[in-house]
């Protein structure tokens, strides 16, 4: 399928749930009768203005959207080429773009009389995003976290449960974000009554890939206005981070049908994109199959069995990738390319040195190929990232790979 | 539809209907401990008195399985077993018994990447007479289910508790070989079937398809067996007998344990 044969690429997915040869709905028949209602519901919702005017209202006093639209101008001056635009989503309420996402499925959660919120969590974003609603809107939650990631990120685990969640360390597995996302669909066939699956990427059977873009929207729909009000038109790039790709798919779904706007995604390369397996780059160096209720890259190995990636950042560190990624990388749309732990770290004290950002390890890995291609622009030419969340929790990790010590008192 | 053509499955099911018994399907993981080990279980599993055999193919994200067919997953993979491997473990098992049916149990991704058309006709020329595979609901049916129809292999579908009145029948649509009955919501070897409530879901199955339907998960005892056996055509016994192996039990320990089901399923 080549780029010009395409006359809208905001017509996805299909009515089987499919991007292309992408997508679909892959899970077991308990669940399949949910995952229709579920379907049902948003599509009701979707065309609700009262769903939207709650969204709305939520997004403004309780996350504090829209976020703004920064010039970076230190970090354009030291870079010396196009125009740096830093969408600040790491500004919101729980310090990252997840909540965008969370609340649009806790809304419609309640439409469908769900009492008890699962979720599963790599670093703990999404994990804290989901704990803080179901606070907020005093619902049951439960949220699946990989053993390892659970003594990796032990700031997070006591956010969530003095937000009174529940968090289950998975020790199935290797015990890490793919495996607490096994467990929570485990713990979603058994208790597929009561509850509602609150899932964090544009990942897992149709609707929720179509739904968490529609909900992460919300920063390409404000980064669009805001960049037309500061330079009267659109960018000519857009950088945005990709572990399963919602901040990414947020940002770019509103400018996809703009041809002159160039997107890449820029996926967790870890310790180098080759044949040990070091990375979490799904697009650069996995191939499709089928995982988690969709069809997708996926890291895997000859026999179609899943591998473990590897990322400094938790939050990127997943052997998949939504499935309209994958069709928009196949399709040519938009570029993915993948930058090592150490580049993102490079990037990481960039952005704390020139512009007083403490930026999270994921837009790390963005801003790190935004420092690659902005010197080789023009002045004139524009660039917007999104900045998705922000470092607080990833101060230990950065300690630790520039070999300092922090004393926790503990 | 293509029509499958008549397999070992029902060649089986209507031997056991003309007999007036229920049939006992066993399930194994091909693989589990190691393929040797593995292989010497499913050969015995005919004299137990297994009527189908379920062989599991293992996958690193079994997402509806319960930990004990995970660990036996993991101990698969970690001796080196691949969908290539189970192929061969059917061969092997073809060369000493051309009767009992081997219905091939696990998820897409495996099957997906070693190649659907590939697949279907190394499966049949290996003796596999029909699949099972839990993450193919019937709005999939183009990948895998249509085309092993066609290819002379039954699909089993699962029908849950889940599954109401107005999906049933497009869930027993392209299904062939027998319905599987899953007892309860939830993942394998969690849970216990009661045959007070399977025995009406049954019933609402049997009013729409001739099939025979089996009733798998929480099934642990041979009472259990000889109970949900009464109200259904059969019964499934996975993690139970999987467990034994994971225990370390010798082949004939574990076959031991499976001619006792066997003895209560055959009682119904």
């Amino acid at each position: 399928m080549a780029e010009e044969l395409i006359n809208s690429f905001l017509g996805g997915p299909d009515e089987n749930g499919r991007f292309g040869i992408y997508g679909g709905r892959f899970v077991s028949e308990t669940l399949m009768p949910l995952i229709l209602e579920l379907e049902a519901e948003y599509e009701k919702a979707r065309h609700d203005p009262a769903f939207w005017a709650e969204m709305d209202d939520l997004w403004k006093h309780y996350v504090g959207r829209p976020s703004p639209l920064y010039f970076a101008e230190r970090m354009t001056e030291r870079l010396g080429g196009a125009k740096i635009y830093l969408k600040r989503d790491e500004l919101n309420h729980t310090g990252a773009h997840k909540i965008n996402n969370v609340l649009g499925q806790i809304l419609l959660a309640r439409r469908m009389g769900k009492k008890r919120i699962i979720a599963e969590t790599g670093a703990g974003q999404h994990g804290v995003a989901t704990a803080t609603v179901c606070a907020r809107f005093g619902l049951e939650c439960v949220v699946y976290m990989g053993a390892t990631d659970v003594a990796r990120q032990a700031p997070n685990v006591f956010r969530m449960r003095l937000l009174g969640a529940e968090v289950v360390p998975v020790t199935s597995g290797r015990g890490t974000l793919k495996d607490a996302m096994n467990d929570a669909l485990r713990d979603w066939v058994t208790n597929v009554e009561t509850t509602f699956y609150c899932i964090g990427t544009v990942a897992g059977p149709h609707p929720y890939p179509a739904m968490v873009r529609d909900f992460q929207s919300i920063i390409g729909k404000e980064a669009r206005e805001q960049i037309l009000a500061a330079e009267g038109r659109l960018p000519d790039v857009l950088v945005a981070a990709i572990g399963g790709g919602s901040n990414a798919m947020g940002l770019f779904h509103p400018f996809l049908d703009d041809k002159e706007v160039r997107i890449i995604g820029v996926e967790a390369g870890g310790k180098g994109v080759d044949e040990r397996m070091q990375h979490c780059a799904s697009l650069t160096g996995g191939r499709p199959g089928v995982l988690h209720g969709n069809r997708t890259y996926l890291l895997q190995d000859a026999d179609g069995q899943i591998l473990e990636g590897h990322s400094i950042s938790a939050g990127l560190d997943y052997p998949g990738i939504g499935p309209e990624h994958a069709w928009l990388h196949d399709t040519g749309r938009a570029e993915y390319v993948a930058i090592t732990d150490e580049e993102a770290l490079a990037a990481f004290r960039f952005s704390c040195e020139t512009e007083g950002i403490i930026p999270a390890l994921e837009p790390s890995h963005a801003l790190a190929h935004v420092m690659k291609i902005a010197p080789e622009m023009t002045r004139d030419d524009i660039i917007v990232m999104n900045m998705c969340g922000r470092g607080d929790k990833d101060i230990f990790t950065v300690a630790r790979a520039l070999g300092v010590e922090i004393d926790t008192g503990g | 539809m293509q029509t499958v053509r008549e397999t070992r499955i029902d060649r089986t099911f209507a031997r056991l209907r003309e007999a007036g018994r229920k049939a006992f399907v066993a399930y194994v993981m091909a693989g589990d401990p190691d393929y040797d080990t593995a292989l010497e279980i499913v050969r015995g599993l005919p004299a137990a008195g297994v009527d189908v055999i379920e062989l599991g193919f293992p996958f690193t994200d079994p997402m509806a399985d319960g930990p004990t067919i995970q660990l036996a997953g993991q101990r698969a993979l970690a001796a080196g077993q691949t969908l290539a491997r189970t192929l061969e473990m059917v061969r092997d098992f073809r060369a000493g018994d051309d009767g009992t049916p081997i219905v091939l149990m696990g998820y897409y991704n495996p099957i997906y990447i070693y190649g659907v058309e590939r697949f279907l006709a190394d499966a049949r020329a290996a003796g596999v007479d029909g699949l099972i595979v839990v993450d193919l609901p019937p709005e999939e049916d183009a990948e895998l289910c249509l085309p092993a129809l066609g290819a002379g292999l039954n699909f089993i579908r699962l029908a849950t508790p889940t599954t109401d009145d107005a999906r049933l029948p497009r869930v027993l649509q392209n299904t062939s070989g027998f319905v599987y009955y899953v007892s309860i919501t939830g993942i394998t070897g969690a849970g216990a079937a009661s045959a007070d409530q399977v025995a009406p879901e049954v019933a609402r199955i049997k009013k729409r398809t001739e099939l025979p339907v089996c009733v798998g998960f929480g099934i642990r005892t041979a009472e259990d067996a000889e109970a949900i056996a009464r109200v259904a055509d059969g019964a499934v016994v996975g993690s139970a007998i999987v467990s034994r192996i994971g225990a370390g039990e010798r082949p004939e320990a574990v076959l031991d344990f499976v001619r006792s089901l066997a003895e209560g399923v055959h009682r119904a």
